[in-house]
């Protein structure tokens, strides 16, 4: 049908893949069996691509408390939190958030993509300006456009740049919101936030960190970046997520901003879509209480990203800039990238493959995540296929070294 | 046609020459994502470059709705004029 001609190119190299029998845009996992393990194509494979940072999805008390919610206040709550979707678990979660931030409010969204549309369309309106960086999710992406701002983007983790494009808006009318991110999911890179944290302070601007991949990750508490960074005064909203290192689903923000509450009854994303149901807001409390009760968690968690991105160095691939639970292989071409994926998944590793326009500039990824429930053992199992597949390939960065090892 | 739009082609030009693969034509008439094979992501980098160079900002719907590099050059050449 006409209507999907536009797509028929793009149609064609997705059948392809289809076809190949490796699409990695369509894995069904027949049986999940674990937050590291589940069962896909038939047979027992090790996940290390579900961004499951904390690997809280089996923990029994995270399980408990949805069980328990689910009896007691039922499967979903039909309707949005301006009707009758708000319960009081729902306003508990987001004390329980602001308690954890040390912020006044807390806002909990139905996705973390609906959060960044809820908060960056609310506070950048018609005649203000937002500044991107370049590197930004699609979800950024997508809230700049929902809330009719002027937006422009900066060079990716530059506070110059950023500086630049404030200087010329100097003596525009209109808010200036700029957006980051703790730690950017497709090379794993965090932002230079202390610096951003200065241009702001100079120019004048509310600040918006997002710290999807970064909660439970970074930080002497597990906030994010903005706490590793010292910053957090600096920050006037940070936006997250639920569906990564606490194992659910959902969204949030918090802010000290005075009149915050206004949000919910101007943000679109939060005003017109059904709110969490309380399974999963009793557990995504329970599991915010496993991230600031068990700080091990987040050092084993690290432990597993170094060991993870040191092994992939020393097979000669070419990773992101710097170690963290992301571990990208930069590989040559999105062929080589779909070959290696599908004989690491034949070999029973699962990874992921990212593509521009979602990477940056035009790379093609072998992308990896690890978890705190990758026992030592798991990564060095992984780490060997990558050596067997990545040799067999002739993809090794570095045979020499490889060798050498 | 303006010194201030030669200049600007020019400029865009010359970015554009040092950033594509292969040497192709370039007129006003080239479109950037069919004629030059551009993703929108790689439009906006090189879109980048020309901010850089002229000490401009580039709104984003300004760029989607640039089609051809005569458009752009029309475009930068507005926002130059009123910066």
């Amino acid at each position: 049908m006409a209507v999907l001609d536009k797509y028929a190119a793009l149609a064609q190299q997705y059948a392809g893949l289809e076809a190949a029998g490796a699409n990695p845009f369509n894995v069904p996992f027949e049986r999940v069996l674990s937050p590291t393990a589940a069962i896909i194509g038939g047979r027992e494979t090790l996940l290390l691509g579900t961004n499951n940072y904390l690997g809280l999805t089996y923990d029994p008390a995270v399980i408990a408390a949805a069980n328990a919610a689910t009896q007691a206040a039922g499967t979903g709550t039909t309707g949005s939190r301006i009707a009758n979707g708000s319960y009081g678990s729902h306003q508990q979660l987001e004390a329980a958030l602001a308690d954890f931030y040390g912020r006044k409010q807390g806002m909990v969204f139905s996705t973390g993509y609906q959060a960044n549309l809820g908060i960056i369309s609310a506070l950048a309106g018609k005649g203000d300006h937002l500044l991107l960086d370049a590197d930004s999710h699609a979800s950024i992406y997508d809230g700049s456009r929902l809330g009719y701002a002027q937006v422009t983007r900066f060079r990716h983790n530059s506070p110059d740049d950023l500086a630049n494009r404030l200087r010329r808006l100097a003596g525009e009318p209109g808010e200036k919101v700029i957006i980051v991110e703790g730690i950017y999911s497709m090379l794993g890179d965090t932002a230079p936030l202390a610096e951003f944290a200065a241009v702001k302070r100079e120019y004048g601007g509310c600040l918006v960190v997002d710290e999807a991949h970064s909660l439970g990750v970074l930080g002497a508490t597990g906030r994010g970046l903005a706490e590793q960074a010292g910053v957090e005064a600096d920050v006037d909203f940070i936006v997250g997520t639920f569906s990564k290192s606490l194992g659910g689903v959902g969204g949030f923000a918090v802010t000290d901003m005075p009149g915050a509450e206004i949000l919910r009854v101007v943000s679109r994303p939060y005003m017109f879509t059904a709110s969490l149901p309380p399974g999963v807001i009793a557990a995504t409390e329970a599991a915010l209480h496993q991230l600031r009760a068990r700080p091990e968690l987040r050092q084993r968690l690290n432990e597993n990203a170094l060991r993870l991105y040191r092994g992939l160095a020393g097979l000669g691939f070419e990773l992101g800039p710097e170690p963290s639970p992301v571990v990208s292989a930069i590989m040559p071409s999105p062929e080589a990238a779909f070959g290696f994926w599908a004989a690491l998944l034949k070999a029973g590793l699962y990874t992921n493959v990212s593509l521009p326009p979602a990477t940056p500039k035009g790379l093609a990824l072998l992308r990896s995540s690890v978890s705190a429930a990758h026992s030592p053992e798991q990564i060095d199992q992984a780490i060997g296929l990558f050596a067997q597949v990545g040799e067999r390939l002739g993809l090794l960065g570095a045979p020499a070294f490889a060798a050498a090892k | 046609m303006s010194d201030q739009a030669n200049e600007i082609r020019e400029i865009i030009f010359d970015t554009l020459r040092a950033a594509l693969p292969q040497d192709r034509p370039l007129s006003d008439n080239t479109h950037i994502i069919e004629d030059l094979g551009l993703d929108s992501v790689a439009v906006m980098d090189f879109v980048m470059e020309i901010e850089d160079k002229l000490d401009i900002s580039v709104p984003l719907d300004k760029i989607a709705e640039v089609e051809t590099l005569g458009d752009l050059i029309a475009t930068v050449q507005r926002l130059k004029q009123a910066a």
